[in-house]
């Protein structure tokens, strides 16, 4: 009678270990981002460059003799979608995370991470305060934050642009929000005139009552910090209602889908995003090898691609996937990566890449090569 | 004229567009709640998939390079069609099994459905936004008047109020709308004197439906571009606009939507847009707390 529960325990006894054993043969790497939704564009090229990099890693022997295994959640850039996915790569072990995509989500989900002493790189979560807060030593990014943007962006209105009445709009997303309220504190730095600063419902019937405001106040630039679908809806609406004011935005729209539905009313507008890296040689050999795949680098792919090498990197060097260890190596190492070559400071930003301005021009981003001073 | 009556005049016409939409879909809400006491949750992607039909036949036609009038009132008829068709099979399968199961039972449905139609567009249209063609940019400029009144509000502007005429004649002039107004009444005693409840009933969901379908199109056409999620926001509004003008009225529903929309309009015009949809569900609460039924809504007397 007896004897039977005891084989029964001993089986599950039997199959942890094993399980335990298995799971001790691969080096796990999350991977986070919007997989579905409307921001799957810029989630899921991330996750195809990590994934590419994993899969030659492996044909390479692998990571410290062992195979690397990439664990990818969606979190379709929601917060509360984000907490999930974090708790979910924590429960299976993974050693470090790349991701995730959008602020917010990012903002949401990092508790969770430091809770379990886990790194993270962002290929993309460029609001400032992940790492000027300090609140998460284990946070890193391969994107300069906002703050360096939106520095750019003021000097490109003043220098370039030469305007001296700016309006801000943004979605009131982290994002947005971040990006369009560090534009306007800089540009009322230097002295330009902010004749509005608003915030939009993204998913509103209209915006023709802010439209006609903006007309009000005839400003030579709009500045926008949000994303690609209001975006579009706004400067349509606009030039529709005979405003001529240059438009400009941060990284949040440069997306292709951005020039397809936008259409002509896009023409002309101008985008802050990170330095276009096309001269790169091992730049150039990920483009191609995705290519293959028929998967493109998108907006963040190559951030993420040089996130997975700086982590490989420091995990080999550590010899170790200790936090701490990798954390170290991170912030003392540099490492040539598809964002050419690439180190990390003290709060965990990223020194090396920059940013340039482009613009829409015959339904393409063209490359306006603006030099930061 | 002095500029700020010129800015006022501006404002007004985009909270008319914006408010003549709200009361396109509030009818919808309200019609329903009239009849049955329900509030369908999935209307707002009633109106979604509206939107949608109106893509797939604007696309179609404008291929075929046809007129842009044309092309604009048969997408308009396609997805009136398509979505009255949603919504009388909407009420088939999710509401008139439960009708009469306690009152949480169908909008419990009501809730399921509306996840079931937005997980469905996305599988088969996916979940990017797409690019709705711009029937209004070849119309006609208005010159100078064209600042106060974009001509493609002057369009939204006048479906609507057609649309909105030839309900009143429906339910005021016609056998259907009598029945309606009957069953509105009371239900049982409609039943006895020999009006077809079930019928009734499916003709208000396939009306509601259609009006929703005439908004999404309008407004579609007007932003250029659509995704499964657009029945959201507008939902939400239209209910609140529903209720603003007291949830069961007709009437109502028109104006609340109206209200609502000039709400939002000046509330964005003049102070900011941070706080257009505060100020929205202010009047809301505001017009509750001196109305508690609604603008035009009737306090109904719990009948024993």
């Amino acid at each position: 009678m007896f004897k039977v529960p005891f084989y029964v325990s001993l089986v599950f006894f039997l199959t942890l270990a094993f399980s335990s054993l298995q799971a001790a043969e691969t080096i796990k790497i999350g991977v986070a981002g919007p997989l579905s939704g409307d921001l799957a564009p810029y989630g899921i090229p991330p996750k195809n460059a990590v994934v590419l990099a994993a899969e030659q890693m492996n044909k390479q022997g692998g990571l410290l003799g062992k195979q690397v295994e990439i664990v990818a959640v969606d979190d379709a850039c929601k917060p509360e979608m984000a907490t999930n996915g974090a708790n979910k790569l924590v429960a299976s072990h993974v050693v470090a995370v790349i991701g995730h995509v959008c602020s917010g989500a990012t903002k949401a989900a990092m508790p969770i991470y430091q809770a379990a002493s886990l790194p993270v790189i962002s290929p993309s979560a460029t609001s400032p305060e992940l790492t000027l807060s300090g609140k998460y030593p284990l946070f890193f990014r391969t994107i300069p934050h906002d703050a360096t943007q939106a520095m750019v962006q003021a000097q490109f209105i003043q220098t370039v642009l030469k305007a001296k009445t700016v309006a801000v709009v943004h979605d009131k997303g982290d994002y947005g929000k971040g990006l369009a309220l560090l534009v306007a504190e800089e540009l009322k730095r230097r002295g330009i005139k902010v004749v509005m600063v608003e915030g939009i419902t993204p998913g509103a019937v209209d915006y023709s009552a802010l439209i006609r405001k903006i007309r009000r106040a005839k400003p030579d630039v709009v500045a926008y910090g949000g994303y690609h679908p209001e975006a579009t809806k706004i400067v349509a609406q606009a030039r529709k209602r005979r405003i001529h004011a240059a438009f400009i935005s941060g990284d949040g729209i440069k997306d292709p889908s951005f020039l397809k539905i936008g259409r002509h009313y896009v023409e002309g507008y101008y985008a802050t995003s990170p330095r276009d890296l096309g001269k790169n040689a091992l730049t150039q050999q990920v483009t191609k090898d995705l290519a293959k795949r028929n998967q493109q680098p998108g907006n963040f792919g190559l951030q993420a691609h040089a996130a997975f090498s700086a982590l490989v990197k420091a995990i080999e060097t550590a010899q170790s996937t200790d936090p701490q260890k990798i954390r170290h190596q991170l912030q003392t190492q540099q490492v040539e990566s598809t964002l050419g070559k690439i180190g990390f400071d003290e709060k965990g930003d990223v020194v090396g890449p920059g940013f340039s301005v482009y613009q829409v021009q015959n339904h393409h981003f063209v490359d306006l090569h603006f030099q930061q001073k | 004229m002095p500029e700020w009556v010129y800015y006022f005049t501006e404002i007004f016409f985009s909270g008319l567009t914006r408010g003549s939409i709200y009361a396109l879909i509030a009818l919808g809400y309200t019609m329903v709640y009239g009849i049955l006491g329900l509030i369908n949750f999935a209307h707002g992607e009633v109106y979604m998939i509206g939107a949608f039909v109106g893509l797939i036949f604007a696309s179609i036609f404008s291929i075929l390079g046809w007129p842009v009038w044309s092309i604009f009132v048969l997408a308009l008829l396609a997805a009136m069609l398509w979505s009255g068709a949603y919504g009388y099979t909407i009420e088939q399968v999710a509401y008139k099994p439960l009708r009469n199961a306690p009152r949480l039972a169908p909008l419990i449905s009501a809730i399921g459905m509306s996840i079931f139609l937005r997980e469905y567009v996305i599988l088969a249209q996916s979940s990017d936004f797409r690019a709705f063609p711009a029937l209004f940019e070849t119309l006609p400029d208005f010159g100078a008047f064209g600042d106060f009144l974009q001509p493609s509000e002057a369009v939204i502007i006048s479906t609507v109020l057609v649309a909105l005429a030839g309900l009143f004649y429906l339910i005021r002039f016609t056998k259907t709308g009598r029945a309606m107004r009957a069953i509105a009444q009371d239900r049982e005693m409609a039943m006895l004197l020999g009006v077809d409840s079930d019928r009734v009933i499916s003709m208000t969901f396939i009306v509601g439906s259609a009006l929703a379908a005439i908004g999404a199109v309008l407004i579609s056409t007007q932003m250029g571009q659509i995704n499964y999620n657009i029945g959201f926001i507008v939902g939400i509004k239209a209910f609140t606009a529903a209720v603003l003008g007291g949830i069961g009225s007709i009437g109502g529903a028109a104006l609340g939507g109206l209200v609502l929309g000039l709400t939002e309009a000046f509330a964005a015009g003049y102070l900011s847009s941070d706080y257009e949809d505060v100020f929205a569900f202010l009047v809301l609460v505001l017009i509750l707390v001196f109305k508690p039924s609604g603008l035009l809504g009737k306090n109904h007397t719990e009948k024993v």
